[in-house]
């Protein structure tokens, strides 16, 4: 009984292409894909919207006010609103834009971030779009964003959005390589860049009880954060909000859109946030195995969508909690900070798996990170005398 | 279904390799050749080598696209600027063509039936790397760090 429910989408799945038996090999391909792309919009689509009140909704709490209360039942409806508004705004383009490449820059950002979702294992047997190269395609899809947003800056001929797309390209490309560092030590360890295989090696319990997840072995743990922070960095979320810091250049890239293209941004950077924690929980987290052996007659994708909503909520909770950091601030933490940690952890992996993958290797990956992070933070000791502010490129 | 997705992917391909090239806005032209590396990656993708795909993908719009359109940003003020037809060009791309067309006829590797591979995996690419190929690969490695620590000495502020 719990297996057909497990299974209730893909058998779904089969039932409707039952239909098309019989016909050629490429149409039931094509509908299989299209079957796949029209449920990852419907979920993510509903997610955003859902997302996007909650967020307000828990910023509001944090804040000590309601909220958004006043469309439909607990202001739920208050996304329907928001939709028709930027549906029905006038969108403007300004006279001396690109008009080709301005265009161009809303599809192409949330057609990579929509890409991205498609080499998640969301359930057993619920990857869209199952390649060998998973965890690469994710990563390849991604870095067009900073091509997107270029040409967002680009084609808006605004100064303020020039420099907006300059801050958030080189923030992107510094917490690229965090980012893509941390994930090595994983697909070292489990020997394959598939997210299946990953979520695959991380079903069995330890004793029976400590789930075999990569976020239980410090070197897991410690990735785990670098991804979280650096994930956090690549969706512009607080505390790493300077490309659109509104208090400095309006919006960033952003400046120019307006209505519904500005509603695409919007849209790409929830997406992208999604894809970011989905794939995090796929690799550190278990991705949609059960926590404990007693609860796994609860469907996996039941699982995947808790996990995500957790991570969600952490990202909301950060953004009610942290204010916005300075760009040095950020470029610093990148370069000196987490990308050697980020190595450290690929070092750690290596000595955990050759020390035999059980208490003895994760004593000794404990010891190898905690010995560099106290390295790190006796370098980076940034707690001197303290003296007049120098302003370098201002009197 | 190959067939067809080979020419629809060699239109998008050309067309866009062609705007590259004839593209009066130099922005445009940059952005067209991020479309024909797209273009590319996709034959990849149909002959099954997915890894070389995504690594184009990766390389080439992830990093030397976006540096392209930084060293227009940065370097050009007549982006806008119409250069008009240059003779001396369509000598030079005249000559590589034919030197390219000759190579490829000497060779009769026309002639030749490709043999039947099996498609390689994320997983050999790695062994063959880290053991037949290791040295070269270690010396790219170091010209890419040697690059590197040139670029912060670029960069690097003079202390007054």
């Amino acid at each position: 009984m719990s297996k057909s429910i497990d299974q209730i989408f893909v058998s779904a799945k089969h039932w409707l292409l039952s239909w098309l038996a019989g016909s050629p090999d490429w149409l039931i391909q094509i509908a299989s894909s299209l079957v796949n792309i029209f449920a990852l919009l419907a979920v993510f689509l509903t997610l955003f919207a859902l997302m996007s009140v909650l967020e307000r909704k828990i910023l509001g709490r944090i804040q000590n006010r309601y909220g958004p209360n006043r469309v439909g039942p607990f202001g739920l409806f208050q996304p329907v609103a928001d939709g028709i508004k930027m549906l029905i705004k006038e969108d403007i383009v300004p006279a001396r834009a690109d008009k080709s490449v301005h265009f161009l820059a809303p599809i192409l950002i949330a057609a990579a971030a929509i890409l991205a979702l498609g080499v998640i294992p969301y359930g057993r047997n619920m990857t869209p779009f199952g390649i060998d190269g998973g965890i690469l395609f994710f990563f390849a899809v991604g870095s067009t964003t900073e091509l997107a947003v270029f040409m967002a800056g680009w084609g808006s001929n605004n100064k303020f959005s020039m420099l907006g797309a300059m801050r958030a390209i080189a923030q992107m490309f510094s917490y690229e390589l965090p980012l893509f560092v941390t994930v090595l030590p994983i697909v070292m360890v489990v020997g394959s860049l598939s997210p299946d295989r990953i979520v695959a090696a991380q079903a069995e319990y330890t004793y029976g009880l400590v789930p075999r997840w990569f976020v239980f072995t410090p070197w897991g743990a410690a990735a785990f954060i670098l991804f979280f922070v650096a994930g956090l960095a690549e969706s512009n979320r607080t505390p790493f909000d300077v490309p659109e810091g509104e208090s400095e250049i309006v919006a960033g890239h952003m400046t120019e859109y307006s209505g519904f293209k500005y509603a695409t941004f919007f849209m790409a950077e929830y997406i992208g946030m999604f894809a970011i924690s989905g794939l995090g929980l796929t690799l550190f987290l278990g991705g949609w195995h059960a926590p404990a052996r007693v609860l796994e007659f609860l469907p996996s994708y039941l699982w995947f969508f808790g996990k995500l909503s957790v991570l969600l909520m952490v990202y909301v909770w950060v953004r009610g909690t942290l204010p916005r950091t300075r760009i040095d601030q950020i470029m610093n933490l990148a370069w000196k900070f987490m990308v050697p940690m980020a190595f450290t952890c690929v070092i750690a992996a290596a000595v955990w798996h050759y020390a035999g993958r059980g208490l003895r290797g994760w004593l000794w990956s404990l010891i190898v990170i905690a010995s560099v992070y106290t390295l790190l933070s006796i370098v980076l000791d940034t707690r001197r005398k303290f003296a007049p502010r120098v302003y370098r490129f201002a009197e | 279904m190959n067939t067809g997705a080979f020419i629809a992917i060699a239109i998008v391909t050309l067309s866009a390799a062609m705007a590259a090239a004839t593209l009066r806005k130099l922005m445009h032209a940059a952005l067209s050749f991020a479309l024909a590396i797209v273009g590319l990656a996709a034959f990849f993708f149909l002959v099954g080598a997915e890894f070389v795909g995504l690594a184009l993908v990766f390389i080439y719009i992830g990093a030397v696209a976006v540096l392209i359109v930084f060293t227009i940003l940065l370097t050009r003020r007549d982006v806008e600027k119409d250069h008009g037809f240059k003779w001396g060009g369509v000598v030079i791309a005249a000559a590589v063509f034919a030197g390219l067309t000759w190579s490829i006829l000497k060779t009769q590797s026309t002639a030749i039936v490709a043999p039947q591979i099996r498609a390689l995996t994320v997983k050999q690419i790695g062994q063959a790397l880290m053991t037949t190929y290791v040295w070269p690969m270690q010396c790219v490695g170091l010209l890419l760090t040697a690059a590197l620590i040139g670029a912060l000495l670029l960069v690097i502020e003079e202390k007054p």
